[in-house]
């Protein structure tokens, strides 16, 4: 498993989120409140852009009339069908058995261990006094 | 809001597919609000400016449901100048024109004249879209092909509308939706397939429409699905009428297009309607066959929203009864239920029905060579 750099802590504050491709896959970097995921960027229904969509909560019924709203801000929801996804994991709630999205794991490294690492930057300038946000894949 | 949209174009890119289509169900639109202006009289400028327009429906600001994204659209079909989803050509053409290799698209606008009380105000929005259709569209895209929009309610200003038309390359159909006044088969509705027919253009019926009536037949329901899944009732109702007024046996080289309702009920509209009409045929007496009949020979279907059932099975159980030269391909782009090509039709048709699904049925029915 390939680590990225992607993008400086700074580049990419919470409520923010960076579209790229890595190895010829498009990644989507989410920053919600100080944590960070990495989903793929297309939808396994039919192929959207995935996370161009808003990020809403889950809502769940147990009876008509009671509705229960939680995961706020942590469910991805596509921008062309609707189809909503957990951004922690790429669960889809609709159809969990056929649909997921691959998530990818993401985290932030302190900048010399990005320089010194195996995983160097190549298009994000490497400064050492930052820190980074690293996406494995 | 926690929207953000692409840095480029190329990143969000839907997959390409080679194969050549025809997309039967484009939904242009105004970029500004007075973009009709240029194509109204001064009278009817001042008309709208002033009084507005008044609806058959209660609503009288947009639709009466909510729908789903904004202007019911794909998020990322906004064009990167501005303005609403679907109103900018070139961003149409990058998006879904040229990826897709759209040979042929057809252009249903919504939001235009129709449904509208004043019926002389209804004709010009009509006359005016189908203007702006030519200026805006087709005229600078030959891959793309108006629907003559015409004021349904006032079934003569609308016979004069399609005469007008009448032999403009420009146009490949007439318009209408489903919700109307009446039910679409009644009279008042007969001289827009007369001047149809004799124009050798199909009518295509567009769900959606402002005819006043509950969207369900049984009231006005609680949520949107409800809307989504009454648009087949509508267009049920709509085509039993069509057949059961004798619309299609008074126009026999009428053809109609029912668009974006799907078509898995077909097969059991038509078998009931047979089955009735075997027991109850004296009192539609102008009715002289099965109505699968008229169905069958005068009827064709866009795709978009494609049944998508478990099992493939069904949904070939279905086009067998259909057959499989009435389907014609729809994205209903920029609408968020659009229906991505290389992802709506299951392995396992032949590539002789492939082609007539994607290109073929299209061409024919629209008379592209």
């Amino acid at each position: 498993m390939a680590r990225h750099v992607i993008a400086a802590v700074d580049e990419l504050p919470p409520g923010t989120r960076k579209f790229l491709e890595i190895d010829g896959r498009p990644i989507a970097v989410f920053n919600i409140k100080g944590e960070y995921f990495g989903l793929m960027n297309r939808c396994p229904h039919q192929g959207a852009a995935l996370c161009e969509g808003p990020l809403i909560g889950l809502a769940q019924s147990k009876d008509p009339g009671e509705i229960e709203y939680t995961k706020l801000g942590e469910i991805i929801r596509c921008p062309w069908h609707g189809w909503e996804f957990d951004i922690r994991t790429g669960q889809s709630y609709c159809d969990p058995r056929r649909f997921r999205v691959k998530a990818y794991p993401a985290q932030v490294e302190p900048g010399a261990r990005v320089v010194k690492g195996p995983y160097v930057a190549e298009t994000i300038p490497v400064k050492v006094e930052s820190d980074y946000v690293v996406v494995e894949l | 809001m926690n929207i953000q949209f692409r840095e480029s174009l190329e990143a969000a890119s839907p997959p390409t597919t080679k194969t050549a289509i025809a997309d039967c169900d484009i939904h242009p639109a105004r970029a500004t609000r007075t973009e009709l202006y240029p194509y109204l009289a001064k009278r009817w400028q001042h008309h709208l400016e002033i009084y507005g327009v008044h609806a058959y429906q209660g609503m009288m600001e947009g639709p009466p449901y909510p729908k789903a994204q904004p202007n019911a659209s794909r998020r990322d079909a906004y064009p990167p100048e501005g303005g609403p989803q679907g109103s900018s050509l070139s961003f149409m053409q990058k998006q879904l024109l040229d990826p897709n290799n759209v040979q042929l698209g057809v252009l249903n606008p919504l939001n235009t004249g129709q449904g509208i009380r004043n019926h002389e105000l209804s004709a010009a929005l009509c006359s005016a879209i189908n203007d702006w259709q030519i200026d805006k569209w087709t005229s600078k895209d030959n891959r793309l092909k108006g629907s003559i929009v015409v004021g349904n309610e006032d079934g003569l200003s609308a016979a004069a509308e399609i005469r007008e038309r009448a032999g403009d390359k420009n146009f490949v159909q007439v318009l209408l939706l489903s919700r109307n006044v009446e039910p679409l088969g009644q009279r008042r509705y007969w001289p827009i397939y007369q001047a149809a027919e004799e124009a050798g253009l199909p009518v295509g019926v567009h769900a959606f429409g402002f005819g006043g009536n509950p969207i369900t037949p049984s009231g006005w329901p609680s949520y949107y699905i409800e809307e989504m899944v009454g648009h087949s009732q509508c267009q049920q109702s709509a085509l039993a009428s069509l057949v059961l007024e004798g619309v299609f046996e008074r126009f026999p080289k009428l053809k109609m297009v029912m668009i974006e309702a799907g078509f898995g009920w077909a097969p059991s509209l038509a078998w009931r309607l047979d089955k009735v009409w075997q027991r109850l045929r004296s009192e539609v007496p102008h009715v002289k066959r099965p109505p699968s009949e008229y169905i069958r020979e005068q009827v064709w279907w866009t795709t978009q929203p494609m049944e998508d059932p478990e099992r493939r099975e069904d949904l070939f159980d279905v086009v067998n009864w259909i057959g499989w030269d009435r389907l014609l391909f729809a994205t209903d782009y920029p609408h968020w239920d659009y229906d991505e090509p290389s992802r709506v039709l299951p392995a396992g048709v032949s590539d002789a029905n492939r082609e007539a699904f994607y290109l073929g049925n299209a061409k024919k029915l629209y008379g592209i060579s």
